[in-house]
């Protein structure tokens, strides 16, 4: 058990799309190199099985359990957390819009809501409700029954598509 | 007292529109620090080593292996910390680690404070104890027909912790008067909070011995006093922040051992220590949804009127008792609040078991009997003919009443709850009128704005806000509540924006920080808004007069001519005649000095005055109605939630996107406990936790939920700030039994248990077919001694509140 804490191994890779070099145990998962050794504690952890998509990252632009990923394995790859989202101050408009409608209200498991949002839109900019919960059904929320994360993640896709959306009234004001 | 209106009547600029939390940004950016966050120097982490069998002694401890491993640097076992603590002074029961004995499987005893983790997991592993195994007991019926070995040593006997009768008016009358009486038994399977952050929490003894503890835990206030006891520390040397909590639920309500347990390790080695819980331990931790069973006798007449009910509860307290004994009166205190029950009694017992202690879920305690109440309302219209939605209608408690068990109702909009989502839903095109396999169900609930008392007996103030404006024209919001992510810190700055007519996004919030804030006795029973929310109406209005007075003097204005609005002070007969908010506060301060006001609030006082009234009184009750549709299929006894109706009587929205929040999410966890979560144990004598894990304790994904339709129902409540009443716990109670009720609908079966897994329905859908009884469900209860009912004569009656006395009780028996 001891010995392996013995020889730390030296990694560099792009971070939130800064170059890096990071010196970690090697038995350490990507969540841990994040959390401990980069002071990125945006990202989250849940369990720490792979069970609750909390800690999720993306990985050359994929969505990953951070959890499951040796800190090894990104070794000259590009990772991006919730701090790499906003640029220059400037949110992401999932970052805007999960923001403006309750999307987030512990706020612990967002970050990795975002990434797979992120991801999501990449690939497809204007998903049907189904596919986004398709897209989401390995994250789990216990604050918001996820209606509010739908709606957040629709409004942003309209929006970064260039249209001049806005939320519909029965998401904030409820049923007349 | 604060007028309860804000801004003289005026058009409202925060209260009621859809802002966002003025800590969302954070959340989204990853900013927010949540305790596990934190990281000083030199810091420690700890572990704590759980006891791997369910009852045992505890012959002896030894850490002197772990201690020598390099990289430890403390260890603790229960001899360390003696004292004894818990969340009701009625049950001082835990140790922050064993003492001499474990009662479940997870219960701690010993703890090591290592320079980094994995050190401090392999040292747990060189701990040495040595344990003496006695009987576990696994049930109810176990504990209750197990007088030896006991659990604790106190309780009111055997392995029976509470045991309690109450009786409210002439039961053997109400009975007689009714033209149907329906006996029914109903389980309702435990339940876990889950919250996704695990519980952590850093502490911190600086050179000057002051103690500072950060967890994430939704009531510093009781962690502060039971660190100030296990501890021995004068409690003006203990600071306990509450870090924002990743989701709460009632799972960090209670103080719990690793806070104890690194509060200490901190004081011995003078260096910080942090504790973060795996997930394995967050569930051990639990103080989740109580099982009950329930056995309900109500008396109506033709027109679904009742007559009396009989209510007992069984309850599966696990291993110590937590809010338990709150617990046990809440399965019988709030039946009487949404339909005219003229006649009550309520009897409930709480057993030990070895398992994980159960304590207060989202609903503490109400769940359950509201299940088995609406479950049996649908049976009862049902046998009398007439439709559940209009026999409920018939009967609502009035508004403006005290029920039979005392207590005050005030607003009361479960009416128009019900007429909304009738409407909204077809109700009268579906029920009873699908194909099937296809069903509607409905169902109703109440809950709390906020404990009517505190935890602790005492006449202060439940919530207490102070506020700082300074000459720049900034303002501080202090305030000991904890924004568990429903939105407190928000609702703060929301109604001091409103009464100073400033931005919410211009006032620096700061809670939950016993040294920097007032009390505020934390975030349960759902009384943060209503509470702090009054005393920030109070502390405000202070200001605002203040403000007003100087202004006045200087404009030679009315002083009833000034508005506040847009970060100005005004005459609103000569608008343009006025100054900045920020030159308002420069006069104020001129005129008065430094500019700080409080405000504070204590809920008013019970009508109830016999021995179990302090459970149930709230300033403001809640309602909600819910229709659920489901699809179940007849060859799996899978039941898919398509589509629920909700309508939510909140008085008043403070902000109707995050009311709209917390009913989606109560919708979404009344889902899973409806149809999959549940705490079970494996093993017939070994009481192992079946799935401390979030892969196999169930809990619905984004494939599970269903879509949510929403009303919010608003008739301003005279004890609410701006009328708003609660919404965090309330809409949850109907989702259950709305669950089931629908099931019947679709494939007419019983299902009187939750969780409705396919297993339940199916066994209930073969019996049918067999010409058996169509029902899954409990058939008896265990015998109970029960104890001689506290008799109180209802407010119809002429009572006075007050139980009635001994002799009478005996001359009536």
């Amino acid at each position: 058990m001891a010995a392996r804490k013995k020889q730390k191994v030296h990694i560099q890779f792009v971070a939130n799309g800064e170059e890096v070099e990071v010196a970690f145990a090697p038995h350490k998962t990507l969540l841990e190199v994040l959390r401990e050794d980069m002071a990125l504690t945006g990202t989250k952890h849940g369990c720490e099985l792979g069970e609750c998509g909390v800690c999720t990252v993306l990985l050359d632009g994929q969505a990953v359990l951070s959890c499951l990923t040796l800190g090894l394995d990104v070794e000259g790859r590009e990772v991006t957390t919730v701090e790499g989202m906003s640029v220059n101050g400037e949110l992401h408009p999932l970052q805007e819009t999960f923001a403006d409608l309750g999307a987030a209200q512990c706020g612990y498991c967002t970050p990795g809501f975002l990434l797979v949002a992120q991801e999501l839109l990449e690939k497809n900019p204007d998903p049907g409700r189904e596919e986004i919960k398709e897209a989401l059904a390995g994250n789990l929320c216990r604050c918001t029954g996820y209606i509010k994360i739908y709606e957040a993640v629709e409004l942003a896709a309209a929006r970064m598509r260039g249209e001049e959306a806005e939320p519909a009234r029965e998401t904030v004001y409820g049923y007349e | 007292m604060a007028t309860n209106n804000g801004n003289n009547g005026k058009p409202r600029k925060v209260i009621g529109k859809p802002f966002r939390k003025v800590d969302a940004r954070a959340k989204c950016t990853g900013q927010t620090r949540f305790a596990d966050d934190i990281t000083l120097p030199r810091m420690l982490h700890a572990k704590l080593l759980r006891s791997p069998v369910p009852h045992a002694a505890v012959k002896s401890v030894d850490v002197s292996r772990a201690l020598r491993l390099p990289g430890v640097v403390a260890a603790i076992t229960g001899k360390d910390l003696p004292i004894p603590y818990g969340i009701l002074p009625v049950s001082q029961d835990e140790h922050a680690l064993c003492i001499d004995k474990v009662r479940f499987i997870g219960d701690p005893v010993a703890a090591i404070a290592a320079i980094d983790e994995d050190t401090a997991f392999e040292a747990m592993d060189l701990i040495e104890v040595e344990y003496e195994k006695l009987k576990p007991i696994a049930t109810i019926e176990e504990a209750l027909e197990t007088r030896e070995p006991r659990i604790h040593d106190y309780g009111d006997y055997g392995n029976v912790h509470k045991n309690v009768s109450l009786e409210f008016g002439d039961m053997d009358e109400g009975f007689a008067e009714a033209d149907l009486v329906r006996e029914d038994i109903f389980f309702y399977q435990g339940n876990t909070h889950l919250p996704l952050e695990q519980h952590a929490a850093v502490a911190h003894f600086d050179a000057d011995g002051k103690l500072t503890l950060w967890s994430a835990t939704q009531t510093p206030h009781y962690v502060h006093r039971a660190l100030a006891k296990t501890l021995q520390l004068p409690a003006s040397h203990i600071r306990v922040i509450a870090t924002p909590n990743g989701g709460g639920f009632g799972g960090k309500s209670d103080p719990f051992n690793h806070e104890v347990a690194i509060s200490k390790l901190a004081m011995m080695t003078g260096r910080p220590v942090k504790v973060a819980l795996t997930r394995e331990e967050v569930f051990y931790c639990h103080r989740g949804r109580h099982p009950v069973l329930m056995w309900v006798k109500t008396g109506v007449k033709r027109d679904g009127a009742i007559t009396a009910m009989h209510f007992r509860s069984f309850l599966d307290g696990g291993a110590y008792g937590s809010y338990g004994v709150a617990s046990t009166f809440y399965t019988g205190a709030l039946q009487t609040v949404t339909y005219e029950i003229p006649r009550y009694k309520f009897e409930g017992v709480r057993c030990f078991t070895n398992k994980p202690p159960c304590g207060p879920k989202r609903g503490h305690g109400t769940p359950q009997p509201r299940f088995a109440l609406e479950v049996q309302v649908d049976k009862i219209s049902e046998e009398l003919g007439l439709d559940p939605a209009e026999m409920r209608m018939a009967h609502l408690a009035p508004p403006n009443s005290v029920t039979a068990n005392y207590l005050r109702i005030g607003s009361m909009g479960l009416g128009r709850c019900i007429e909304k989502v009738v409407e909204g839903a077809g109700w009268k095109d579906k029920h009873r009128k699908l194909p099937y396999g296809k069903g509607v169900g409905i169902a109703c609930g109440s809950y709390l704005s906020g404990a009517g008392l505190p935890i602790y007996w005492n006449s202060m103030p439940h919530s207490g806000v102070q506020l700082r404006l300074d000459r720049q024209g900034g303002v501080c919001v202090m305030c000991g509540s904890t924004d568990i992510g429903q939105g407190s810190d928000s609702v703060l700055a929301y109604v001091v924006a409103e009464v100073l007519g400033i931005d919410p996004f211009d006032i620096r919030v700061v809670t939950s920080d016993t040294d920097l804030t007032p009390v505020d006795l934390g975030s349960y029973s759902s009384r943060v808004t209503l509470m702090t929310g009054n005393a920030a109406l109070q502390a405000a209005e202070r200001a605002r007069e203040l403000l007003t007075m100087a202004v006045a003097e200087k404009l030679g204005a009315p002083i009833e001519n000034l508005s506040f609005a847009e970060r100005r002070v005004f005459d609103v007969e000569n608008p343009e005649t006025g100054v900045s908010f920020a030159e308002a506060v420069q006069m104020a301060e001129a005129r008065f000095g430094t500019i700080g006001t409080v405000g504070s609030y204590t809920p008013p006082a019970s009508p109830g005055k016999f021995k179990g009234a302090g459970v149930g009184p709230s300033p403001a009750y809640s309602y909600s109605a819910a229709i659920a549709e489901v699809d179940v299929d007849p060859e799996t006894g899978i039941v898919v939630v398509e589509r629920v109706w909700i309508a939510h009587d909140i008085g008043q929205s403070i902000n109707p996107m995050l009311v709209m929040g917390q009913v989606e999410g109560s919708v979404y966890m009344g889902l899973g406990e409806a149809l999959m979560e549940e705490m079970v144990y494996r093993g017939n004598r070994n009481i192992v936790h079946k799935f401390p894990s979030m892969l196999e304790y169930k809990s619905p994904t984004t494939l599970e939920m269903c879509d949510v339709k929403t009303y919010l129902i608003e008739d301003p409540d005279p004890n609410g700030p701006f009328g708003a009443k609660e919404v965090g716990q309330g809409p949850l109670l109907p989702i259950p039994p709305a669950v089931v009720n629908a099931i019947y609908d679709a494939v007419g079966v019983r299902v009187d248990e939750v969780p409705a897994t396919p297993e339940k329905v199916l066994a209930a859908i073969r019996a049918k077919a067999q010409g058996k009884e169509a029902r899954f469900g409990p058939k008896s209860v265990p015998e109970v001694l029960w104890p001689a009912p506290l008799k109180v004569q209802t407010p119809a009656e002429g009572g006075d509140g007050k139980a009635l006395p001994r002799e009478a009780v005996h001359a009536r028996d």
